[in-house]
């Protein structure tokens, strides 16, 4: 058996901190997404502080997995972020109103002002979970590349169908984990509330989700013909509809732990399906498939990967471990104290 | 138009130096025109559009980072004198201190909120507007970036969510190692972010190589980059730490992070004297304007001899830079340095006075030694390897497009240097009538006004944060890496102007509602001032009776 290239175990390593932020971000983005759904004022409040003290956390895990594309990968940096122009300044815009509506809103006690900062919470999640999803539609579905490495198609271009579908997949899901979150931070009739929604969201999520694949099947030639020689992907796929199916059976059953952990599993597993159809692409260039960036044309030298190894090796595994404390001390229902939103 | 574009005028100069090489007055008013033509005329024309996209970028990043550059510096200061509070807390167990951390770090709350979302934008334009810049820097750049989002960023947040919601759940030195671990993310975030600017004022460690398909050939060095050659050559590192240990590292580094602990000093000043003028808090405002002003004083010692130590690291690694801070065209015995005044470019002198031989001896610690004008800089040897074909007397013509914007450098430099010195003043003042006790005697006129002064005094560290990386960025154009990578050449091609147009007023509209909101709830906070005042201090160990969300939750 020979060990992974550098090159590779860099696409692992840049898609463990994209999943990461998916699964921690994904689900502070649903609460955003659902908050205007919920109504009393101290509900709303309620939802802001069960994130409260993570969110700007997980949002490191963007900062970090685009440092990491960056330093990895940096042609590919380069192409998705100046091609996705005006898509990333939207993305921007919806980041910084949700995240300054969390910190804003319970400030004052006026009614417009709170309704104000809860629409710019409620939107900008919204908005961030679409563009997000949109990107990565596009992403998989292959953009037009010139010969430099460069976007050349147009803005109105990435808002094909298709990508659409899948910015609507994507906030689906973040919805559904964003309730299952909330299930495990609520007591009461907030919670009951909230529990009634997670089959409807996980039935919305799955519809989309099918649909989106069925849709890959016409629209992305080659990712479904590198599926076809990877066939244990398909497993995975298989696997990972199975699990988001048992969610509610799992919340029925009270163990509401369990419900989040298997839907931040549907979370991994999805991305692990786009990574093994994806590797070793980048960012496919469609129709112009030789322009494609891999993680052999685009990276950066080997001793760089090998001086980041060494900073990820010595950096995650702390990281992990005061995250996980922080959130154990965190944990349980999530209550209006002296400190907070 | 002209005196709206004169702060950025290098660019055009660089770029249209090839039209017009003769005359550097010549070529600057075509540039003018040719940027007014763009403009108006909507032309399409390459060299138009790469000028604009250029001119345009650089707005957006300068907005954008001088927006940001307001917050971080407050929480890295605040985040020191946090943990200096917390610690005599801990030490003396005296609850007032108690009080002064909890005050503060709602602050900190609230200013880290926009730091942060105002600072993703900065990543994330590396890549949107500078993407051939990104794809040349990124071994080395992106390296810093990635070890600021994991050492840094994960830290500081992490632990953030214990020092602002944590003060019930964890004991008290559990919460005072958690605002140790946020103080010490964000000094790491101030030391990646430096690493990556420095290499780019001072690049080392590293070689070009160029890539042709899969093929990558190391480039010797001293080899110029072409216009051609972008997208196809790159810096790769070769030693890690002679990158991260580049020669403007520690100097640029330790004057960063010591005028953000000023900045975090005159923050808890102002405000504390402000609580002292109108006679509420006194308790807990002579108590933080006592921890503030000895630090500030501590701090602004080490500022002058860091200060010192950098101005004399420029003239060695970036001596342009240097004579352009200083208006030096000519290279004389005994250089003089100018307290203040204007530099008239056309006839290349500075109005204003000036003390004999000062700068010599600021920059060699001799008073003699002559410090080399901009007239002689960059050197013949340096012109000629890029204009090889041009005659000794054309490349004195050229010279002036390696030059920053010589006034506006000038100007920057020295608001930088007239408000630290000033800052310096205010800082020791305060201590001695702190040590005479003459500082809390609100009765006294004199210390009525010095205490208005103090109110004011948190725009100082402000200012000259501001000024000093404008200096500091200003002066290294018209070079994005020093020496190695034009500015035009870093730009995204893919990016088109009113792509750049449209983000722009984005931005500048969503920053000013963002700062007028900032502002108003800061000064919300301020009004409604710490919990608890004189003789209730043992009540307010992890109760807030006047806590506003507590009013509400009740509500």
């Amino acid at each position: 058996m020979h060990l992974p290239d550098l090159n590779t175990v860099w696409f692992l390593l840049v898609g463990v901190l994209f999943t990461g932020y998916a699964i921690l971000d994904g689900f502070d983005l649903g609460v955003g997404i659902l908050h205007l759904f919920v109504k009393k004022d101290h509900d709303r409040r309620l939802l802001l502080n069960s994130i409260g003290p993570v969110w700007d956390g997980n949002e490191v895990w963007l900062v970090t997995g685009g440092g990491a594309l960056f330093a990895a990968f940096p042609g590919a940096y380069a192409t998705v972020f100046s091609g996705f122009y005006n898509a990333f300044m939207l993305l921007l815009v919806a980041l910084i109103f949700r995240a300054v509506a969390i910190e804003f809103r319970s400030k004052e006690t006026g009614k417009t002002w709170r309704l104000a900062w809860d629409i710019a919470f409620s939107l900008g999640s919204f908005l961030a979970a679409l563009l997000i999803g949109v990107a990565m539609g596009n992403i998989t579905r292959g953009i037009p590349l010139n010969a430099e490495g460069d976007y050349a198609g147009t803005f109105i271009g990435l808002l094909n169908p298709y990508s659409v579908l899948l910015g609507l997949t994507v906030v689906a899901l973040f919805a559904m984990h964003g309730a299952i979150y909330l299930v495990l931070k609520t007591e009461g009739d907030l919670q009951a509330e909230i529990r009634g929604w997670v089959p409807k969201l996980i039935s919305l999520f799955l519809a989309l989700f099918i649909l989106f694949n069925v849709a890959t099947f016409f629209e992305c030639s080659n990712l479904v013909s590198v599926m076809k020689e990877r066939p244990y992907g398909f497993v995975v796929l298989l696997l990972d509809i199975a699990i988001a199916l048992s969610i509610p059976k799992i919340i029925r059953s009270g163990n509401e732990f369990g419900a989040f952990l298997a839907s931040c599993l549907t979370m991994v597993l999805l991305m692990a399906v786009l990574g093994i159809s994806y590797f070793p692409n980048l960012v496919i260039s469609h129709p112009d498939v030789a322009s494609s960036l891999t993680v052999y044309n685009v990276a950066s030298s080997q001793k760089t990967l090998a001086n980041m190894l060494v900073i990820a090796v010595i950096g995650v595994p702390i990281v992990l471990a005061y995250t996980a404390s922080i959130y154990w001390i965190f944990r349980g229902k999530t209550r209006i104290g002296h400190v907070g939103y | 138009m002209a005196r709206f574009l004169s702060p950025l005028d290098s660019q055009f100069r660089s770029t249209t130096c090839s039209i017009t090489s003769q005359s550097p007055t010549l070529s600057r008013n075509v540039e003018y025109m040719t940027f007014f033509y763009c403009i108006t005329l909507k032309n399409n024309d390459s060299l138009c559009s790469v000028m604009n996209v250029e001119i345009l970028s650089r707005i957006q990043f300068s907005l954008t980072a001088a927006f940001h550059y307001i917050y971080p510096p407050m929480t890295i200061g605040l985040g020191v004198l946090l943990v200096l509070m917390e610690g005599l807390y801990i030490k003396t167990k005296n609850p007032l201190f108690h009080h002064l951390a909890h005050f503060w770090t709602k602050i900190f709350g609230l200013v880290f909120a926009i730091g942060v979302a105002t600072g993703i934008v900065m990543e994330f334009e590396f890549g949107t507007n500078w993407a051939a810049y990104s794809r040349f820097v990124g071994d080395i750049f992106g390296s810093a970036l990635a070890a600021e989002g994991i050492f840094a960023f994960f830290l500081e947040s992490g632990f953030l969510a214990l020092l602002l919601f944590g003060w019930d759940k964890v004991g008290p030195k559990m919460h005072f190692f958690s605002t140790c671990m946020v103080a010490l993310g964000a000094h790491f975030s101030a030391v990646w972010i430096i690493v990556a600017n420095s290499w780019m004022q001072t690049p080392a460690g590293y070689h070009l190589e160029k890539i042709v398909g899969s093929v990558h050939t190391p480039i010797p060095a001293g080899y110029v980059v072409q216009a051609e050659d972008v997208g196809h050559v790159r810096a790769v590192v070769d030693n890690f730490w002679d990158m991260v240990l580049n020669p403007s590292t520690i100097d640029r580094l330790t004057h960063t992070v010591l005028g953000a602990w000023l900045t975090g000093s005159f923050l808890i000043i102002s405000i504390s004297a402000w609580y002292l003028l109108k006679g509420k808090h006194k308790q807990f405002a002579k108590a933080s304007i006592t921890v503030a002003v000895v630090f500030a004083a501590f701090t602004s010692v080490l500022q002058m001899i860091s200060a010192d130590s950098t101005a004399r690291s420029v003239v060695k690694n970036q001596p342009i830079k240097l004579a352009a801070m200083e208006g030096i065209y000519k290279t004389e015995d005994a250089t003089p340095l100018t307290l203040f005044g204007t530099v008239d470019t056309t006839t290349q002198t500075v109005s204003g006075p000036k003390i004999p031989g000062l700068l010599s001896f600021l920059c060699f610690h001799d008073f003699k030694t002559p410090v080399v004008g901009l007239n002689d800089l960059p050197d013949d040897a340096f012109l000629s390897a890029r204009h090889p074909d041009l005659s000794k007397e054309q490349l004195a013509s050229v010279r002036p497009t390696y030059w920053p914007m010589v006034n506006a450098t000038f100007q920057l430099y020295h608001i930088m240097i007239i408000v630290g010195s000033a800052l310096f003043g205010i800082a020791f003042l305060a201590l001695i009538l702190l040590r005479k006790g003459l500082l809390f005697r609100t009765d006294l006129p004199a210390i009525r006004a010095f205490l208005w002064l103090l109110v004011f005094s948190v725009l100082g560290p402000q200012i000259a944060n501001q000024a000093g990386w404008f200096t500091a960025e200003l002066g290294r154009q018209p070079w994005i890496v020093y020496n190695l990578l034009r500015t035009s050449h870093g730009l995204s091609r893919a990016v088109e102007a009113n792509q750049v147009v449209f983000s722009i007023i984005l931005f500048a509209l969503i920053y000013i509602l963002l700062f007028i909101t900032f502002i108003y709830l800061l000064n919300k906070k301020i009004q409604h001032g710490p919990v608890d005042d004189e003789g209730h201090h043992t009540k307010a160990l992890g109760v807030d009776s006047e806590d506003i969300f507590s009013k509400q939750a009740r509500a």
